[in-house]
């Protein structure tokens, strides 16, 4: 259990590591909350899980028991909220006009959108 | 057990600060705002890791969904208000 928990505390902290490089190299805000918006959500997934799997191997008492569906709850929360608010953000940025990045300069879509 | 979590949780405290620099020298508006977003996240995982450590769990978690609620409702409301029309 406790290897377990490494594995799925490493593999969350690789993908919060290769969200947060892509929100500092890509070009502009579509991209970054690409690499943003997902690589968050499942790395924080991964890591709540990895902890309530490592709260467990200090013995099934109700306390921890309680404990480790507590952070469950948080992973599920954070796994519908992160996406709808990325949406929303994402959304009020097309709406003011923020235009996506193309490699020679040129719109790739018709603006202002209809 | 401990020392896998410091280092765990110095990575994390890393990356936060790497999202502050997006947050404070962000192009525009929605960049400063996804980067207050990410440093809220990282937090959430760090609080958790500061529950092991000082082996009060209990206590620890109340506080990381606190900080869950917090960052979703901050990041709607900032989109909701501080983005308007042609101001980027």
């Amino acid at each position: 259990m406790v290897i377990a928990a490494i594995a799925l505390i490493s593999m969350g902290v690789f993908f919060l590591t290769a969200g947060t490089i892509g929100f500092l190299r890509f070009p502009d805000f579509y991209s970054r909350m690409h690499a943003t918006g997902k690589c968050d959500t499942l790395g924080v997934v991964l890591s709540l899980t990895g902890l309530a799997l490592y709260n467990l191997h200090y013995g099934l008492s109700l306390a921890s028991i309680l404990v480790s569906i507590k952070i469950i709850f948080i992973a599920v929360f954070w796994f519908l909220a992160n996406p709808t608010a990325t949406h929303a953000l994402s959304r009020s940025a097309f709406e003011s006009e923020v235009t996506p990045w193309t490699k020679d300069g040129r719109p790739v879509i018709e603006w202002p959108p209809k | 057990m401990d020392n896998f979590f410091l280092v765990i949780g110095l990575i994390l405290g890393f990356l936060s600060l790497l999202a502050l620099y997006r947050a404070i020298f962000g192009p525009t508006i929605v960049d400063r705002i996804i980067g207050v977003g990410v440093v809220g996240t990282n937090t959430l995982v760090i609080l958790l890791l500061m529950g092991f450590i000082y082996k009060r769990i209990d206590m620890f978690v109340d506080i990381s969904l606190l900080y869950a609620i917090l960052n979703f409702i901050g990041v709607l409301i900032f989109a909701k208000y501080f983005v308007r029309k042609g101001v980027h």
